[in-house]
């Protein structure tokens, strides 16, 4: 389980500040508009801002102060996931070795997991040579290898056309039940959380304004997600 | 594909004039030049060590340049400290600086009588000497290092963050860093870095005037003012022009294929970065080049001041009216400069060709401003004498080199301003000079200012054209400084460096700060 106890951390006069808790295998999504603390929230999450108090809790291991690379944690950005000058290959195979020096299982664990994304005849190429979604298969590639139970997403699909957005979604969906992987995805769309996540946090000024169920939602849905919908 | 959706209006064909004028300018000093040169062409023994010392003085010089800023721009890159972007902007005040000043200042420090100098003799070791090819390579690394640095932090900065921050979380070390960052940025950056620095190496006059001269250590422009100045030999000038043409050509050629698309200085204000695999020595080492830099850069400009101040009340007559020469000098060339770049920037505009401002570039950089002097000099010696013409002819040179640099700063603002107000001025019905005056000038402001600025600055310093054909009365600020220097009257010499690197900042700074002011951003 993930718990965030009393987390708080303020930047350039915002404040984020929350609890809550997420279940190992639950697919939470954190909705809100830009500037809401979603990103922030991740960031704290992955290491790369330090919370100014509260812990961050994953299986009841205090993972507040813990280096980046030491945390149960995955993550995919919006942009920036791939080094340009590396094949898909490459590009994957870091999230094994970050020395690219592979033995002959590593190599062939790197070309299965290309294989699940649907990439194993584009080993050899290199970003440019990719499309966007292509592009967002082999980070998602990455992130799978590395078996890390926590998979933060930070809009990673959002540069994507709708139809192939639906497609990344539901493969994540489907790849993350298969691993049973906890997940948190910052979005700005209902749709797509409803597609990938089984909660839903509305985020508005770095607090946490909504903690619901995605299921039947639409059926009875609260005042304060209506803007959404 | 329609290349223009309007059709030209009278500043456009103004500045397509005014193109084909500046194109004419530095083509027809070219052809008196190929006309004139010694036939059939012949090099001598002491022009084929011209050709090899500029070869490799620029070489050496490049290379220098780019491995010293390798780690500054490193260190840069990823610490945020103090002054920071003080520093990262005082990397750009030696394009500003004279060159004369950087070389006394250089002197001043690492000369024989200098403070480097002293501190190796108090240690009990043998002084070094700085002049010849040591002193040429330490003068050209202490004017392009900053260029190198600003060039490869760029580099560094156009590296997404989230990159680095995949890179925190998948772990990766010190060496990895190198692997997957460090190595993939430099092969994109250095080839283009040495070769622009190798460029402008080979088309430095007044480092090799002063530093060099020897026949040891003559570069080609220097052997062309050598035959023009001393030995009036024309003929043997414009075949070495001609030969510098060539050297400037495949230089040009390498270095712009390999940096286009560069835009220096872009993004250089975005803090560091915190950086995966950091260590204790890694951070020292960064320090070290950090302070190591800066000292480099200050020391002799400190030196010139320290040295210059106290000279400065008792400089002699000839100095300050040399200093109010160039003041009218540089508004003047400035004022040209301004004049032939705002048309032709409205006409890149119109017709969406920045190849253009690229060709005019290539063009007035290929042509060195001393080939294009020896050239105008052919041509007004056919019809008159060209020594009383000697300001006229280094105000328009100078207004031809500062050209490309106020090209390229306006030409992106005047693209800007017509995408956000060339519709609505379109369908107010705004023409001519109402469009310009209203929705076109009034975003330019700011570039035109920077651009105006640094004109002005390199006309104020400029020690080329001028030393080419002035007679004593004639002579700009950085001339008479160097007539100082040649007959040992070194305190007045610093007097006058201080001099003039006050006026050359002022001036920069006072059509800066005009453009700054009420200028339309948005």
């Amino acid at each position: 389980m993930l718990s965030l106890d009393k987390l708080r951390f303020a930047q350039d006069g915002f404040t984020l500040s929350l609890s809550g808790r997420i279940a190992r295998g639950e697919r939470v999504a954190l909705l809100g508009a830009s500037g809401s603390g979603k990103s922030t929230l991740l960031s704290l999450i992955a290491g790369f801002e330090r919370a100014e108090a509260g812990r961050i809790l994953w299986a009841g291991t205090d993972i507040t102060a813990a280096p980046v690379a030491a945390r149960p944690v995955s993550i995919l950005f919006q942009d920036g996931n791939l080094f340009p000058h590396l094949t898909a290959f490459d590009n994957v195979a870091l999230g094994l070795r970050p020395d690219l020096r592979l033995s002959a299982e590593d190599r062939d664990r790197v070309a299965d997991s290309l294989s699940q994304v649907g990439l194993g005849d584009h080993a050899g190429k290199r970003p440019a040579a990719l499309s966007g979604g292509q592009q967002a298969r082999v980070a998602l590639a990455r992130m799978l290898l590395r078996d890390r139970p926590l998979a933060l997403l930070d809009e990673p699909f959002a540069a994507l056309d709708p139809g192939l957005k639906t497609e990344m979604l539901a493969l994540v969906r489907e790849l993350c039940a298969a691993r049973g992987l906890t997940l948190l995805m910052a979005c700005h769309d209902l749709r797509d959380a409803e597609r990938l996540c089984d909660r839903l946090w509305l985020l508005e000024d770095g607090a946490k304004v909504l903690d619901l169920g995605l299921s039947g939602l639409r059926d009875d849905p609260p005042e304060g997600l209506r803007p959404w919908m | 594909m329609a290349s223009r959706a309007q059709p030209l209006g009278a500043i456009h064909w103004t500045g397509a004039v005014l193109a084909a004028l500046v194109a004419l300018a530095v083509l027809g000093p070219l052809g008196a030049v190929m006309l004139r040169a010694s036939w059939p062409p012949t090099l001598g023994p002491a022009d084929w060590a011209a050709i090899r010392f500029t070869l490799l003085q620029a070489a050496l010089s490049a290379l220098v340049s780019v491995t010293l800023a390798i780690p500054v721009a490193r260190a840069l890159a990823r610490r945020d400290f103090a002054g920071r972007r003080v520093l990262v902007t005082l990397m750009g005040a030696p394009f500003l600086l004279p060159v004369i000043v950087a070389v006394l200042g250089l002197l001043a420090v690492f000369g024989r009588a200098g403070w480097a100098n002293d501190l190796l003799a108090a240690l009990g070791a043998a002084r070094v000497d700085v002049y010849g090819l040591q002193g040429i390579v330490l003068a050209h690394v202490f004017l392009n290092l900053p260029l190198a640095v600003r060039l490869i932090l760029q580099g560094w900065q156009a590296v997404p963050s989230e990159r680095i921050r995949l890179a925190t979380s998948l772990g990766f070390s010190t060496a990895d860093m190198r692997r997957q960052f460090e190595r993939p940025i430099l092969r994109a950056v250095l080839p283009g870095a040495a070769l622009l620095i190798f460029l402008i190496c080979t088309t430095s006059f007044a480092v090799a005037l002063i530093l060099g001269g020897g026949p040891s250590s003559t570069t080609v422009e220097l052997a062309i003012y050598q035959a023009f100045r001393f030995d009036f030999d024309l003929g043997r000038a414009a075949l070495l022009g001609l030969v510098q043409v060539a050297i400037c050509l495949g230089a040009g050629a390498l270095a712009f294929g390999a940096i286009r698309g560069h835009e220096v200085g872009a993004g250089l204000d975005r803090p560091a970065l915190p950086w995966p695999g950091d260590t204790r020595v890694a951070r020292a080492l960064d320090a070290a080049a950090i302070l190591a830099a800066t000292g480099f850069l200050l020391l002799p400009l400190a030196a010139v001041l320290l040295k210059g101040l106290p000279a400065l009340t008792g400089l002699p007559p000839v100095v300050w009216e040399a200093a109010l020469r160039s003041i009218i000098l540089a508004l003047a060339s400035t004022a040209l400069a301004v004049a032939l770049a705002l048309p032709i920037a409205l006409l890149v505009t119109r017709l969406r060709r920045p190849g253009l401002v690229e060709g005019l570039a290539f063009l007035t950089i290929a042509v060195s401003p001393l080939v294009i002097g020896t050239g105008l000099f052919l041509l007004i010696r056919s019809v008159t004498n060209p020594i009383p013409l000697a300001l006229p002819v280094t105000g328009m040179v100078n207004a031809l080199v500062a050209l490309p640099f106020l090209l390229r700063a306006l030409v992106p603002a005047a693209m800007e301003a017509e995408a956000t107000q060339g519709r609505l001025a379109e369908a107010l019905g705004m023409r001519g000079l109402a469009r310009l005056r209203h929705a076109i000038l009034p975003r330019l402001r700011r570039p035109l200012g920077f651009g105006a600025g640094l004109a002005a600055a390199f006309s104020m310093g400029d020690l080329g054209v001028i030393a080419l054909f002035s007679t004593p009365g004639q002579g700009t600020l950085p001339l008479e400084m160097y007539r100082l220097m040649g007959s040992y009257r070194t305190d007045d010499a610093q007097g006058a460096a201080v001099l003039l690197m006050a006026l050359t900042l002022a001036l920069f700074w006072a059509f800066d700060r005009g453009g700054r002011l009420d200028a339309v951003t948005r």
